[in-house]
């Protein structure tokens, strides 16, 4: 994908059912210097955590972003909600770049676009009840007038997260609900305002594996009955797979590779993701493979690799990796990769 | 003989509401060189049982009855003097959960696996650095790092650290609680792999506890599904996995995506596991339970045998569930 200059121009190619459009998004956190290192000048180091990222996702799809802690996809995850302001690129909602609105409109906005966080047990106020959780985005958004109104849109957003009877619910604090309830109660927070558009930053990471199929195959059916677009933010490629019409592969502030679910399962180009893959522990003792496991871990994204920066890790690499980055290419038909051997 | 016997274990805690019944008549054997996957929900009582065989309790843990044996020698009789001696680290040590929280942040790692070291045995310092190196070796740690805080590691580093100090005084039984599920996968994976390896090059048995049977799949030979206190099914891994027959089982072996197979939908066992105060009548698992009748409502269910290999469910509905129906649609 080329360079693209304005949000205008990058709006120029918009196609109908594209709802988010990212364009080259950066995002740097400088870190702090010391009195002696600042006098001396040179530029200030930072933390590239989001390093020129692009990529579509369309009406009614779950579009997985896949990688090890540290790969900068929790920080693209928030920055596209612009709780994190970015150093530079667009990010076009239904068209508009959300970057030029001034933040009233953005406020707006919100409405539509809604978050899931990581951690049930720290992502909701221990002294709030389910429903002044989940009525505070409608108090915020002045979408409701009264208590009246507000109870029944609280009783319908846990009813679409199967909290029935809503009653029994809508009245307990977050520490009489197990793990999987108080995650249901995030997604229901993030649904009562109707978006049309979630960021899920791994939300069933903290749940023990026997509930996580709850919260994945509820986000399923919102998506397919409701048409609302996912981005669902994971290390884990097994869940992704599950619920992902697509799926982007991301290392240290890149996307490496980016395609549909199964092609990206089946015939993976890169060899970071054919590492992740490796490493996905399969559900049965008739399949080991714990032979093929990739060796180092992520470097420091202060100072990343130069060229390609998988290259200390890579099984394959060659000199031309250390020395030239590669390019996102679409190598088929929406499998797109960056890797000089792909 | 195995080298680990326990029979009819029970450990409850004492506590302002009642007695928690976290571990409740739960019996099991480890073979030498073998290693038996322990698997269950959050609060069914797993992390209770590791701390009850190392006699790690709290004072409000009580062991109310059972016996756990090594090499036939009666563990839980033992004066807490004899134990600490001939038994816990040197012949029974532990990866805690949470593991990486275990090192202590203000002392150099090597050193704390030197103490570990001289805590138990009768060696020269000189000679317990000389054996903390290599161990740091065997868990793909370069022994340079010896004197590096905890902070200088990163997390599958310290958890390799935990390991080399759960094997400082080469012991036969390692019980790892836990011991991958705050990793990556990328690094659970190569955690996994040096416990695999250093298995089969020392020749150790294992007790792994963990919630994610595709952790046991793939490291473990044995498994136990445990649920509210009680073992509730208990067999050769690959006879669990593939033919599970408790309810509870099945529900949790098709909890999980199979990357390697054909996409498939991934189920959950709704509901949530009883409080271990007044854990529900006859079987534990009835009130989520879609196969449940009146007998299940009122008669516990005894452990029994099906087929070969030990293989063992307790469940009043086996011969529905063996029949291979699918119950948690």
């Amino acid at each position: 994908m080329g360079v693209v200059a304005t949000g205008e121009q990058a709006a120029g190619a918009w196609t109908g059912d594209v709802v988010l459009r990212v364009v080259d998004l950066v995002k740097h956190f400088p870190i702090r210097r010391g009195l002696i290192q600042s006098l001396r000048g040179g530029p200030v180091p930072a933390v590239r955590a989001v390093d020129g990222i692009s990529f579509d996702v369309r009406k009614g799809e779950i579009f997985g972003v896949v990688g090890e802690s540290g790969c900068g996809k929790t920080t693209m995850g928030r920055t596209i909600l612009r709780l994190i302001e970015p150093q530079s690129g667009h990010i076009l909602f239904e068209g508009r770049d959300l970057l030029a609105l001034p933040s009233n409109e953005m406020k707006r906005l919100r409405r539509k676009m809604q978050i899931v966080f990581q951690d049930p047990y720290e992502s909701m106020n221990p002294r709030l009840d389910v429903y002044r959780i989940i009525s505070e985005p409608l108090r915020i958004q002045g979408v409701v007038k009264d208590g009246h109104e507000a109870v029944d849109l609280v009783s319908q957003a846990l009813v679409d997260v199967e909290m029935t009877p809503p009653e029994e619910y809508i009245y307990r604090y977050p520490h009489e609900l197990s793990g999987g309830q108080r995650q249901r109660i995030a997604v229901a927070r993030a649904l009562v305002l109707n978006p049309d558009f979630i960021v899920a930053d791994e939300p069933v990471s903290m749940l023990d594996v026997s509930i996580r199929g709850e919260i994945l195959n509820l986000m399923l059916r919102l998506a397919k009955e409701k048409g609302v677009t996912f981005v669902y933010i994971t290390h884990d490629l097994a869940t992704a797979r599950h619920i992902c019409d697509r799926i982007g592969v991301m290392y240290l502030g890149k996307m490496v590779e980016e395609g549909n679910t199964e092609d990206i399962v089946k015939f993976p180009l890169h060899p970071y993701t054919r590492a992740l893959l490796n490493a996905v522990l399969i559900p049965d003792p008739s399949k080991r493979g714990l032979q093929s496991v990739m060796a180092g871990e992520v470097p420091n994204p202060v100072n990343p690799p130069s060229g390609c920066r998988l290259h200390p890790r890579c099984p394959v690499m060659k000199d031309i990796c250390r020395e030239k980055e590669p390019e996102i290419i679409e190598r088929e038909r929406g499998h797109k990769v960056a890797c000089h051997f792909a | 003989m195995a080298l680990l016997e326990v029979k009819d274990l029970k450990m409850y805690y004492q506590t302002l509401r009642g007695q928690v019944k976290a571990v409740d008549s739960v019996s099991f054997e480890i073979e030498k060189g073998k290693a038996l996957g322990i698997a269950g929900e959050s609060g069914c009582g797993k992390s209770s049982m590791a701390i009850t065989v190392l006699r790690l309790l709290p004072g409000n843990g009580h062991i109310l009855g059972g016996e756990v044996r090594m090499d036939g020698l009666d563990l839980l009789s033992m004066s807490e003097e004899a134990f600490r001696k001939a038994i816990r680290w040197s012949r029974i040590s532990m990866i805690f959960q949470g593991a990486m929280n275990a090192l202590n942040p203000v002392h150099r790692v090597g050193n704390q696996i030197v103490e570990a070291i001289l805590t138990h045995e009768d060696v020269s310092r000189q000679e317990a650095v000389d054996r903390a190196r290599r161990l740091l070796d065997m868990v793909g740690i370069s022994p340079r790092r010896f004197n590096d805080y905890p902070h200088e590691f990163s997390g599958g580093m310290k958890q390799r650290a935990v390991i080399a100090m759960a094997l400082a005084c080469n012991p036969d039984l390692v019980i790892a609680d836990e011991p991958t599920t705050a990793l990556d996968v990328m690094v659970q994976a190569q955690v996994l792999r040096a416990i695999q390896d250093l298995r089969e090059k020392l020749a150790l048995s294992m007790m792994l506890i963990t919630h994610d049977l595709s952790v046991i799949a793939q490291t473990c030979d044995d498994v136990a599904i445990m649920y509210a206190g009680r073992i509730v099914e208990y067999g050769t891994a690959t006879e669990v996995y593939k033919k599970p027959l408790h309810p509870y089982s099945m529900g949790l072996v098709s909890a999980f995506p199979n990357i390697a197979a054909d996409k498939s939908p991934v189920r959950s066992v709704p509901g949530f596991p009883p409080n271990l105060v007044s854990p529900p009548e006859g079987c534990r698992f009835h009130p989520r339970c879609p196969l449940a009748d009146d007998r299940c409502k009122t008669e516990e269910p005894a452990s029994i045998e099906v087929g070969g290999n030990h293989h063992s469910v307790a469940c009043h509905k086996v011969d529905v569930t063996a029949g291979g129906i699918d119950i948690w649609v």
